[in-house]
């Protein structure tokens, strides 16, 4: 199993995760990588009109955003809670990683872009790096499955 | 059914269960024709809409779909509720990566959300629709893909081959 250092605030406090997806499995599948960097899970939601609320009730520093979701999709809430909270970090995490689709997401606001299945060492590098806006956000990975670090 | 429109549903199935399941995975046999399929256990169906619009089964045997639930959730006996949860994010992970690589062709897409498919009876070919069923062999067992598809952009492009006649 891979181990990751723990991805911190500038407080010291660990990150706090808002996850979007319609599917609870996928949820809780990026929650058990969030939690293993070390993360706090601020909310969850299944669409994303359920977002902009939790996000507005939560402040989560990052959130973790599906795309393909019913009532509202990510792109559209994404516009929605940029358009609230300029400072929002969202990393859109979909199966559905076309040009057109990150075009979309990244010109509304969000920060990055993953595509399903999630490799925890992507996830991770990928938050290290929307973190890395905050100079004295931390965390280096120790050991990536199968790698030798000396 | 055209091996462009194929491949990418073969290449992206065969990357995201070798991903998943963490085992290795091999193309098993691919029918093609208007026959009806008939669904072996736990399915998900995803309708896409765009130059070419469809549905997409993905359906595993109940054995088959519990061992793939225990490997992706962690749960050894995973309940009826988390395995088809499961199956449901396994078809938006094939489907999702098959659209993107034929968005790369230069087709567009609009995905809806997985639903479980209940229906006996699978998805047929006719005049307008091409179908096939793809299995696949995986460390768990055999999982089908049964796609049935409009070809929207080619039949615009052969409306406007054909000569007006007045």
């Amino acid at each position: 199993m891979a181990q990751f250092a723990a991805l911190l605030r500038k407080d010291s406090q660990p990150v706090r995760y808002l996850v979007v997806d319609d599917s609870v499995f996928a949820r809780k599948n990026i929650i058990k990588m969030v939690q293993m960097f070390g993360g706090e899970i601020a909310g969850e939601a299944g669409d994303g009109l359920t977002a902009i609320a939790e996000f507005n009730r939560t402040k989560p520093d990052i959130v973790l955003m599906d795309i393909t979701m019913p009532q509202m999709e990510g792109i559209e809430a994404v516009e929605r809670i940029v358009r609230q909270h300029p400072d929002a970090r969202i990393v859109m995490v979909s199966s559905v990683g076309y040009q057109e689709n990150i075009l979309a997401a990244l010109q509304k606001g969000a920060k990055h872009f993953v595509q399903k299945p999630v490799k925890p060492e992507v996830l991770y590098e990928i938050l290290r790096y929307v973190l890395s806006d905050d100079p004295a956000a931390v965390g280096a990975p120790v050991a990536f499955a199968g790698e030798h670090r000396s | 059914m055209r091996m462009d429109l194929i491949q990418p549903f073969i290449n992206a199935a065969d990357a995201v269960f070798a991903e998943s399941l963490q085992g290795p995975t091999k193309i098993g046999d691919l029918s093609m024709g208007e026959g009806a399929y008939r669904r072996k256990g736990i399915a998900a169906l995803i309708a896409i809409k765009g130059d070419i619009e469809g549905r997409i089964i993905l359906d595993l045997a109940p054995e088959v779909a519990r061992k793939v639930a225990a490997i992706l959730t962690g749960i050894e006996s995973a309940d009826d509720q988390v395995t088809r949860e499961t199956v449901c994010e396994l078809a938006n992970m094939v489907i999702g990566n098959s659209v993107t690589l034929l968005n790369d062709q230069g087709y567009t897409f609009k995905v809806f959300p997985p639903e479980v498919h209940t229906s006996d009876q699978g998805l047929a070919g006719s005049i307008d629709t091409e179908a096939m069923v793809l299995a696949i062999e995986t460390s768990c067992g055999e999982i089908f893909l049964n796609i049935a598809m409009h070809h929207l952009a080619r039949r615009r492009r052969e409306r406007n081959a054909v000569p007006v006649l007045r």
